[in-house]
């Protein structure tokens, strides 16, 4: 609404196109506009990443000792419950979500999304959903795990467990919405001249991302209603006492929960596919194969759920099923690693904040990816269930996986979104922190899960402290990290070098308008000249007369 | 390259004269966002459905013992209450494209009308049912099955009440802008076939 308005009044003096400017106000209001909607989803995101984190530095100090001296085994119990929830429902996805707001209607030439107002009411539900799960700590927060399995999550505490199901409610109902806007904007609002295959590989992953949401929340819903019914209303759905079974609810739980491992990941795999080639200077390597491998991961992702309960009872040829899907996914995962490998092999490349996060988010996730090929064997799942090796095999793939693509994806976008440039110093050191203080958290991890450590307990045997001690020394380097990051994010802000519109000379469309985009996103209608990576081919000439350089040049010179 | 170039402009500005006159500057894309609401709807559906029918494959006996026989004749004529119902709401929108106002307003007031009638045969059926929520499994699914349909007929009937509300201004629905009758439509037809699955799973197949 506030768009309209501003765009009649918007002027345009002679050779200076002057364009209204968003206000600070806008930010924390209901605005319909996708860049000021993803800046909002981003820095919601980011406010709750540093109440996770915090929460998660607790747990580390705790077990820095076999005894729970610290907190109470209870409290412990209410902060990794608290800690999965906010790190997957408040971070990872939201994040998602941010990039996919922010990015999707200007990479397809669009003004906006095919719902603002919808996409505004989804964002809107966030703050709430998170409050709503915060406000559970002054009454008996949930301790059942984010996973919530009954029975145990009908007997921790009604309350606490209550409002989680409601929370998850809202947020659940958020990302549907959002992915309702996704399909159609991506699907139907493509500049004319972009047909499917050239438009950009992050489209392609927000697509098969917005699917699982579309097919999977909803049944999460489901699972979660009939929980809320055995929780008030004495329903014995899931409940063994009353005659119930609680498997069922691992079914419904995991059809959501093991496709959103993919929600969570496909965004990152779609921006890491956009950031490889823009700083190595060559073609994405397979194009069509990463794409269709978006999709292929998203249907196989809706077949392997069961994977996560080979030890309930499971029957065997069932898990057999489950093992040979779960297998398959790694190829169309490999074929995007091989694919990455590929487009930066013999490129030009430049070593800047955003690249090597991107190479970062390449080598953990395969750490993690391969930790997860052992996982599918049944046996092997067998003997590490519920041990430190599964929390050292989704923190490889969720943290770095996904946060070093989110990191890398911040740093590129982030003259694009904010108008001004990162410092790389300060990038490179928030780089090193991380994955140093990383890799020293989570690799011990699975040492310590095939002696045999629990995981989501807070007292362990002594015989596990060295390692533990050094887990958590290197998740006060991953806190300290932040540090950087934060204090590099705001001084850029405020004072960073201006960025021209194509500071990295990319070729997608978002960089063809001004840095921040002006509100209705482009001048005028936004022309390909080029395919999505056609990069290295700068010194061949097209059609004789005009070069991508100097086109480059010309788009360069235009915006500076 | 440049001729490519000026024909795709030209191309854009024709599209952009076209999209003028539509919603936001874009084709009108509320119709597809509803069907991609739907699917993910039918999803939640499907969760519920799926749990049903594993408790029918892994308890022994289904429903289990004590279950009182399902009185089928209030859920019969409720069936074909609302079977009707969407051939009769489907004579209000053929109504619309002929312009014709009235028509919409009577054959959507008689189709919430049955949507009413629908919800009222199931409140009565709620109350004068042997078994309550908490009974045994069966029950339960009962209850939450048949109470979440209700919930989204009567969001349904709400949704024609919207419509109703809004045709009383002149002109606001006509021949050729009706998003909302058709959304209405579109959704009331969607909760029909949901009945129609619900109907054989909970009360044919025991």
């Amino acid at each position: 609404m506030s768009t309209t308005i501003e765009r009649n009044t918007s002027t345009v003096s002679e050779g200076h196109p002057e364009h209204p400017q968003r206000k600070w106000q806008d930010y924390f209001g209901f605005s319909t506009d996708h860049k000021v909607i993803g800046i909002q989803y981003l820095t919601t995101a980011f406010f709750f990443y540093f109440i996770g984190g915090a929460l998660a530095e607790v747990m580390r100090t705790e077990l820095s000792t076999p005894d729970p001296d610290l907190v109470q085994p209870e409290f412990y119990n209410q902060l990794l419950t608290m800690h999965g929830t906010i790190m997957l429902f408040l971070w990872i996805i939201p994040a998602g979500a941010a990039f996919a707001n922010y990015l999707i209607p200007l990479m397809i030439g669009a003004e906006d999304m095919a719902f603002p107002r919808l996409n505004a009411v989804a964002f809107w539900m966030i703050p709430p959903g998170g409050i709503l799960l915060m406000s559970s700590f002054f009454n008996g927060a949930p301790q059942a795990g984010w996973t919530s399995y009954p029975p145990l999550s009908l007997v921790s505490g009604k309350s606490g467990e209550e409002i989680w199901i409601l929370s998850i409610l809202i947020l659940g109902t958020s990302s549907i919405l959002g992915a309702i806007n996704f399909v159609t904007t991506i699907l139907l609002m493509r500049m004319p001249d972009m047909d499917i295959h050239s438009m950009p590989l992050f489209c392609w992953s927000m697509l098969a991302t917005s699917g699982l949401i579309l097919l999977g929340t909803p049944v999460l819903a489901a699972a979660l209603i009939l929980l809320s019914f055995d929780l008030i209303a004495g329903t014995a759905f899931f409940n063994p006492v009353g005659g119930g079974d609680p498997i069922v609810y691992q079914h419904m739980f995991w059809f959501y929960s093991h496709p959103a491992v993919y929600i969570m990941i496909l965004p990152f795999f779609g921006a890491i596919s956009e950031i490889l080639p823009v700083h190595a200077r060559k073609p994405i390597f397979g194009y069509r194969a990463i794409a269709y491998s978006s999709l292929a991961i998203s249907f196989l992702g809706l077949i392997v759920w069961a994977h996560h309960m080979f030890s309930s009872g499971t029957p065997g040829w069932l898990r057999m099923f489950f093992m040979a899907t779960t297998m398959i996914i790694a190829v169309p995962t490999g074929i995007k690693v091989f694919s990455w490998c590929a487009t930066i092999w013999g490129g030009k490349l430049s070593l800047n904040s955003a690249f090597i996060f991107a190479v970062g988010f390449v080598a953990s996730f395969l750490i993690g990816g391969l930790s997860g090929v052992m996982l599918a064997a049944v046996p092997f799942d067998i003997h590490v269930h519920d041990t430190y090796f599964i929390v050292a095999h989704f923190h490889y793939v969720l943290f770095g996986g996904s946060v070093f693509g989110l990191f890398a994806a911040v740093y590129h976008w982030f003259p694009k979104m904010s108008g001004r440039m990162v410092n790389e110093t300060w990038g490179r050191i928030h780089f090193i922190m991380t994955f140093v203080g990383f890799n020293i958290t989570f690799l011990p991890m699975h040492q310590l899960g095939l002696q045999g450590m629990n995981r989501r307990i807070a007292l362990y045997d002594p015989q596990f402290q060295t390692l533990n001690t050094i887990c958590t020394i290197g998740s006060y380097i991953l806190a300290l990290s932040t540090f950087p990051f934060i204090i590099n994010i705001v001084w850029s802000l405020l004072k960073g070098e201006k960025a021209t519109r194509n500071p990295w000379k990319a070729l997608t469309l978002e960089w063809q308008t001004t840095s921040p985009p002006i509100i209705e996103n482009f001048e005028e209608e936004p022309v390909l000249w080029a395919g999505p990576y056609d990069y290295g081919i700068d010194t061949e000439s097209i059609d004789g007369d005009e070069d991508v350089e100097d086109m480059l040049a010309a788009i360069t010179a235009e915006g500076s | 390259m440049q001729g490519s170039t000026v024909d795709s402009q030209s191309q854009i500005a024709i599209a952009a004269e076209q999209s003028a006159a539509e919603h936001h500057g874009h084709p009108d894309y509320r119709m597809i966002g509803l069907y991609v609401f739907l699917v993910s709807d039918s999803m939640t559906f499907i969760g519920f459905f799926a749990a049903l029918l594993i408790y029918r494959a892994i308890v022994p006996v289904w429903p289990p013992e004590g279950t009182p026989e399902l009185e089928l004749l209030i859920p019969i004529i409720n069936t074909s209450i609302l079977v009707a119902s969407s051939f009769v709401m489907h004579r209000g929108q053929t109504a619309l494209k002929n312009n014709d106002v009235k028509g919409l307003q009577t054959w959507f007031g008689i189709t919430a009308a049955m949507g009413a009638l629908f919800l009222a045969g199931q409140a009565y059926e709620y109350f004068h049912a042997e078994f309550g929520l908490t009974t045994n499994l069966f029950a339960s699914c009962f209850y939450v099955l048949t109470g979440f349909h209700g919930l989204h007929v009567l969001t349904g009937v709400l949704l024609i009440f919207a419509v109703l509300w809004r045709s009383r201004q002149p002109g606001h629905y006509s021949s050729n802008s009706h998003f909302g009758v058709e959304a209405a439509e579109i959704y009331w037809h969607f909760v029909d076939v949901i009945w129609l699955v619900l109907f054989v799973l909970v009360y044919l197949i025991n």
